[in-house]
Order: C-alpha cells, then sequence, then structure tokens
C-alpha cells in the first residue's frame, strides 16, 4: 500500500463545480476525507454523486476548483492518481465475456501487480467474493452479488489506499448488500480510504461520515449519528394509514404541521407539538375518511433528515 | 509504456475475439468469401462476345477467317448479316457488341498485295469492351494471316475510337496470357486485408463503449498508446494470418504467379496492415457505437479501394484531379507494390517509393492512433 504523508487527508475537494452546458452537476463542493474512514454520497438519483466521484478518479475534469487524492492534484495528474485508486462504475463494468480469472488477471497486468504476488492476491479476491470454484465462469453468467464483490476484488488487486465505489449496491439484492457492506468495513480496518455513494439511506449508518448532496450542492457532512441527532425543529410523528396521497394532501401546511413526506406505507409528519397533538391529528383524518392503523412519535432516521434538509435548501420546497 | 500492461490488453483482446462470433467471422470468413467472389466475379476478360458478321465477298478465304473468330472463345457469332443496314441494326438493339465485315475485295487484296483490311465495327457505348473486342479482333486476324489489318470503327463512343486503323506487332510482359485475374488478384487481396483489418478494429474501442467497459479501464493507469497496441496486436496477427491465406490462394488456387521476393511482401504487408488496423482503432475511438463505426470502417476503406487504389482500373486513366485523390488513398500504395511483386517479381529497391509513401502514412496513423482516446469521459 503506498503511504501519504500521515497528517495529510487521503482527499482534499475545494470548491468543486462541474457544469454540463447550462447545466451545473456539481455546484461549489469543498470536503476533506481523512485516511481510513468510509464517507457515504447520500442523495437521490442525478444529484451529482457520480459526478464527482468521477471528477476525483480523473475520468470527469472539474469546470472549476480542486481535487487532491492522495496529495495529488487530479486535474494536473490524473495518471499518478489512478495508480492509487480502485474503482467500481456505477454500471457494472467488467468483461462479462471473460472468465472470473481472465478479468482477474487481466486487471492484475493492467494494474502491474508483481507475478510473485498476482496469484496470491487473485486468490485473495476469489475468497473473498465467494467465488472459490467458479473461476471459470463467464462473468456474464453471475448474479448480480457476485459481479458486484468480484468487481471490488478487482478494484482492490493493486492495494490501492483509497476505493470510489459508485453505488455499488443498486440491483443487488439486501443479503448482497450486507455482505459488501462488511467487506468495505474489513477494507477499512486495513487503513483503506473508501468513498462511497448510494442512494439507499439505511446504508448510511455503515459510514463514518456521510455527505448529503442534491441537486450538485453538499448540504450536509458528518458522521450519521451527528446527522440523526440535528434538530429538526418540530417533533416527527410517523402515521400508518391507507391512501397516503390523500393523507399528505390533507395535512400538508395546515396549522402545527411543518412537513409531511411519504415513507413506504407511512406518513412521517413533522409537527408543532405546541400547536397539534396525535389525537388532533387522528380525529382530522378519521373524519376525512381515512382510518389510521398507527400514529406515534418515532426518532428521525437519516431519511428523515435528508427530506427535511432539502426541504429547507431547494427553492420548489420538494424533495428533489 | 510498460510491456506487461500491453500483454494484459492483448491477452485480453485474443479471448474475446476467439469468443465473439462476428470477429471471428470477419477474420477467417470473410477473406475467403471475397477471394471467391471478386477473384471469379470480377473479370475484365471478354470471353464469347456477341458478334454478327458480314460477309461481302464470301469466298474460301472469308470464310476461313471466319471461322477463326467462330473458333476463338472471345468471340461468338450470333447472325450473319446481309447490309450496312442490318449490321447498324444489330448495334443498335444490342444483339451483337461488333460486326465484323469482310470487303467485296478480300481475297483479291491479299493476293494482290499481300494484305487486306476487315472492317471492325465496334459498339462502344461501353469502351473498355469495346477497347478490349478490338485488341481481340486484332489477334484473331494475325492468327489468320500475318498482315492482315483490322479497320476498326467505334460507334457511341470517344471520337478516339473512330477509324482506328491498327496493324501493330504485339510482345505483352509480365501477364503473357493477357488474364486480367492475374491483374486483378493482388488488387483484391489488398482489398480484403484493408476492409477485414479497419473492420476488425473499427470495433474493438466502440465495444468496450457500448459495453460499459471504458470507463472501469479509462480509470486505471493504462496509457492510450498501450491500450493502441495492446488491442492491434492480435489484430496484426490475424491480418498476416489472412495474408497468408489470401496469397496461398491467389498463387494456388487462382494460379497467379508471384514472382517477387517474400520478404517484401512480408515487409510492405506489415506496413499496410499498421496502416489498415491504425485506420480502423481511429475511427472506433472517434465513434462510440460498433454499428456505427463498422459502416464508416467500411466506407472509408471499400469504396476508396476498389475505386481509386488502381486495382481494377487504372489510375493514369483517370482525371488529372481524380488522380491527385489517388494519393491519400492509402491502398494504392499497397496495390502497386502488390502487383509488382506478384507480376514484375520486382525488388525492394524497385519499389522505394510506393513503400516510402507506405511507411510514412503508417508512422502518421500510428501516431495518430497513439493518442486517439482520451481518457476522459467528457
Amino acid at each position: 500500500m503506498t503511504e501519504t504523508a500521515p497528517k495529510e487527508p487521503a482527499i482534499e475537494v475545494e470548491n468543486l463545480v462541474k457544469r454540463f452546458g447550462d447545466f451545473t452537476a456539481v455546484d461549489h463542493v469543498s470536503f476533506q476525507v481523512e485516511r481510513g474512514t468510509i464517507i457515504g454520497f447520500l442523495g437521490p438519483n442525478g444529484a451529482g454523486k457520480s459526478t464527482i466521484i468521477r471528477m476525483l478518479c480523473g475520468l470527469l475534469s472539474p469546470s472549476e476548483g480542486h481535487a487532491i487524492v492522495s496529495g495529488i492534484d487530479v486535474a494536473k495528474d490524473p495518471e499518478t492518481v489512478r495508480e492509487h485508486i480502485g474503482y467500481m462504475s456505477q454500471k457494472f463494468s467488467l468483461y462479462g465475456d471473460l472468465t472470473v480469472m481472465e478479468n482477474l488477471r487481466f486487471f492484475g497486468g493492467i494494474y502491474r501487480v508483481p507475478k510473485t504476488i498476482l496469484p496470491e492476491r487473485i486468490r485473495f479476491a476469489v475468497t473473498m467474493a465467494g467465488l472459490e470454484g467458479r473461476e471459470d465462469f463467464l462473468v456474464s453468467t453471475l448474479a448480480g452479488g457476485w459481479k458486484q464483490r468480484l468487481a471490488l476484488g478487482c478494484a482492490i488487486l493493486h492495494r490501492p489506499p483509497i476505493l470510489f465505489l459508485d453505488e455499488p449496491t443498486s440491483g443487488v439484492d439486501p443479503e448482497s448488500r450486507r455482505r459488501f457492506w462488511d467487506l468495505i468495513h474489513s477494507l477499512s480496518e486495513d487503513g483503506v480510504t473508501i468513498v462511497v455513494s448510494t442512494h439507499y439511506m439505511d446504508e448510511a449508518e455503515y459510514c463514518n461520515t456521510i455527505a448529503l448532496i442534491n441537486r450538485g450542492r453538499l448540504l450536509a457532512l458528518e458522521s450519521p449519528t451527528t446527522l440523526k441527532k440535528r434538530d429538526l425543529g418540530g417533533h416527527l410523528l410517523s402515521v400508518e394509514c391507507p391512501d397516503i396521497g390523500k393523507a399528505i394532501s390533507l395535512l400538508e401546511g395546515q396549522p402545527g404541521i411543518l412537513d409531511a413526506a411519504a415513507f413506504g406505507n407511512a406518513v412521517h409528519l413533522l409537527v408543532d407539538p405546541a400547536k397539534i397533538s396525535c389525537r388532533d391529528l387522528e380525529g382530522r383524518l378519521t373524519t376525512a375518511g381515512i382510518p389510521v392503523a398507527r400514529i406515534g412519535s418515532i426518532e428521525p432516521s437519516i431519511d428523515d433528515i435528508f427530506v427535511r434538509m432539502v426541504g429547507e435548501n431547494s427553492p420548489q420546497g420538494g424533495a428533489g | 509504456m510498460r510491456w506487461g500492461r500491453i500483454r494484459a490488453i492483448a491477452v485480453k483482446e485474443t479471448i474475446q475475439i476467439r469468443r465473439d462470433t462476428r470477429s471471428l467471422i470477419i477474420a477467417l470468413f470473410m477473406p475467403f468469401m471475397q477471394m471467391i467472389l471478386l477473384g471469379y466475379g470480377v473479370s475484365l476478360d471478354i470471353k464469347h462476345l456477341p458478334v454478327c458478321v458480314y460477309d461481302r465477298e464470301g469466298s474460301q478465304n472469308s470464310q476461313a477467317l471466319l471461322k477463326h473468330f467462330q473458333a476463338s472463345e472471345y468471340f461468338s457469332i450470333v447472325a450473319v448479316l446481309k447490309n450496312y443496314r442490318e449490321a447498324k441494326a444489330a448495334l443498335d438493339s444490342d444483339r451483337c457488341r461488333i460486326v465484323i465485315t469482310i470487303p467485296h475485295d478480300f481475297s483479291q487484296k491479299l493476293s494482290d498485295s499481300g494484305g487486306s483490311t476487315v472492317q471492325v465495327l465496334a459498339d462502344a457505348s461501353d469502351d473498355n469492351t469495346a477497347n478490349i473486342a478490338i485488341g481481340y479482333a486484332q489477334s484473331v486476324v494475325n492468327g489468320f494471316a500475318g498482315n492482315l489489318a483490322v479497320a476498326a470503327q467505334g460507334f457511341g463512343g470517344s471520337p478516339a475510337m473512330q477509324n482506328q486503323g491498327v496493324d501493330l506487332e504485339e510482345r505483352v510482359w509480365y501477364n503473357e496470357d493477357l488474364d486480367s485475374r492475374n491483374y486483378i488478384i493482388p488488387g483484391v487481396v489488398a482489398l480484403i486485408m484493408a476492409l477485414v483489418g479497419a473492420l476488425l478494429t473499427s470495433l474493438t474501442i466502440s465495444r468496450e463503449w457500448e459495453r460499459g467497459t471504458m470507463e472501469l479501464l479509462i480509470s486505471t493507469p493504462v496509457q492510450p498508446s498501450e491500450v493502441m497496441l495492446g488491442k492491434l496486436l492480435p489484430y496484426f496477427a490475424i491480418g498476416m494470418l489472412d495474408a497468408v491465406f489470401c496469397l496461398v490462394f491467389s498463387v494456388f488456387w487462382f494460379h497467379v504467379p508471384f514472382r517477387g521476393s517474400l520478404f517484401a511482401l512480408f515487409l510492405t504487408t506489415s506496413l499496410f496492415l499498421v496502416v489498415v488496423l491504425g485506420v480502423g482503432f481511429l475511427i472506433s475511438a472517434a465513434i462510440k457505437s460498433q454499428v456505427g463505426a463498422s459502416q464508416i470502417a467500411v466506407l472509408v476503406t471499400l469504396l476508396p479501394t476498389s475505386l481509386l487504389s488502381g486495382y481494377a482500373f487504372p489510375i493514369d486513366q483517370m482525371p488529372t484531379l481524380v488522380q491527385g485523390v489517388t494519393y491519400v488513398v492509402f491502398a494504392r500504395y499497397y496495390v502497386t507494390i502488390l502487383k509488382s511483386l506478384f507480376l514484375k517479381g520486382s525488388g525492394l529497391e524497385d519499389l522505394a517509393r510506393p513503400v516510402l509513401a507506405m511507411g510514412i502514412y503508417a508512422l502518421v496513423v500510428a501516431f495518430l492512433a497513439g493518442r486517439a482516446f482520451k481518457k476522459r469521459l467528457d
């Protein structure tokens, strides 16, 4: 593993901007990532997460600002940066017409892993991905979870100190997702800095730091625990009822109700407890012909925080 | 540049070619198909050309001459005419391509002065065929009697065709049988290699874009020149294999004589392959879809090579402007070289100019291909 100066952060980003024509995909984003930590980019699709990661890997050139990865300015010397990083792109991008072994050997060659250690590294990757006995399978025939773990295996063959994983868990079953996060954690324990993007809010809990991103802007950068302690400015209630859409339109904008959003089969309401109580709400919904199955206060999740912050930050006031 | 990375890419590419039916068909089946199609299909030779005869004398001598025409594999007598009006009608109605007219004093002149003239009326709306037919008629007449002359007259063609009195002694070099196949096959080899080479490599970069593997590849420290070399090496091997196949097929199947040196052939073929593969690679890097790239590849190789390389249509007969354009067509140099190697047995020193031109071409294309694709998504 390549060593960077002890106290230098793994990644430093300053006022990073990326424009595609008139569209600003990344809007003055600044942050730092300490070595050996996991930073999670959270946000809806199209928020700009992938664009930031691609700029950090030197795949896109920034319109403005700087990105220093492993102590090197990506815009100035992308090739050296590429030797220090591993990358998993959003779309699965190993060679489907090559076998597991052929893919691993290819990336071993591309990253110039010395011949003496390559077999051992490949064995490690195969074991990590749980692909023992499937070494000669064509990658296109593998299920999603295996493909994704193999892609991770290929990305770490050269033991990069920094890993960029762009939505590695999208489209993968929950069991594989959990297994994948275990792998990420063990890598992090070995000192690897990991930048991972996801649109699954529940995965935020696995990260040391969360960067909430929406419409190209960084809304928050803190640990999941701190983030969840954020003052929402009200009391959070969860209401389980049928016809959620009708319930939201009935309650939204009513006095005492600061925000209403759908979460699965429930409505999460941010209320001012001085102005409205659970009983009031239940009464109002029942009168409108919506039977309430359950109502009660809950601890805000990252999702709630995110929805609230997006609401505060966007001119339209909705979650993007 | 690192050999390890070049090798990794070459190995990967080889495996992919082996598992890709489309590439295999282009690499192995297409040269064979084209050799057969173009070798047999394109022939500038004229055989069994429909001929009408107008024998004004009707003597033993004139009949003997007509038998010579009948016996020749170049001509088939389709009708015997009675006057000039019928001759004109026969040409106008496409019943025949030429009319052979034997004068009423044919035998007399032959015995008096030892020489006579036979008139050939040719439909020169296809002046190439007309020219060749007149040439053949001359050789038939020569075969009959050493000093008979053909007075040829062309209709509808270029003025140069009018009243062509032909009486020449010919000695043909390099392609003694005047078999146009000998002349065309070396060009066919060039055509096949240009097409196959450019088609194969035109897919190689666009395939990575299409399948989404490019994003990962460019996130690695691999250099564009390493990608180019690694990707072109296996195709170079395939191209060489195809070249050997075409050569063997030409010599042993079509019996085209090969008189040059194999070393010169190897060297010039290598240069040509570098150009062709490089051009395909450049197209592939510029156009990110496989279908689009392969279509452009066919367009930039097949069209100029078949029309402007001189493979079938002699460059010195083209208009000056078009002749100028042919210098850009890289296949023209290779066609020149191949024809010389096959038929004339020229050595490298005779071919210095086309070889040098191709060398420069190869350098430029390789240089451009080495920096063709940027390791960026924007």
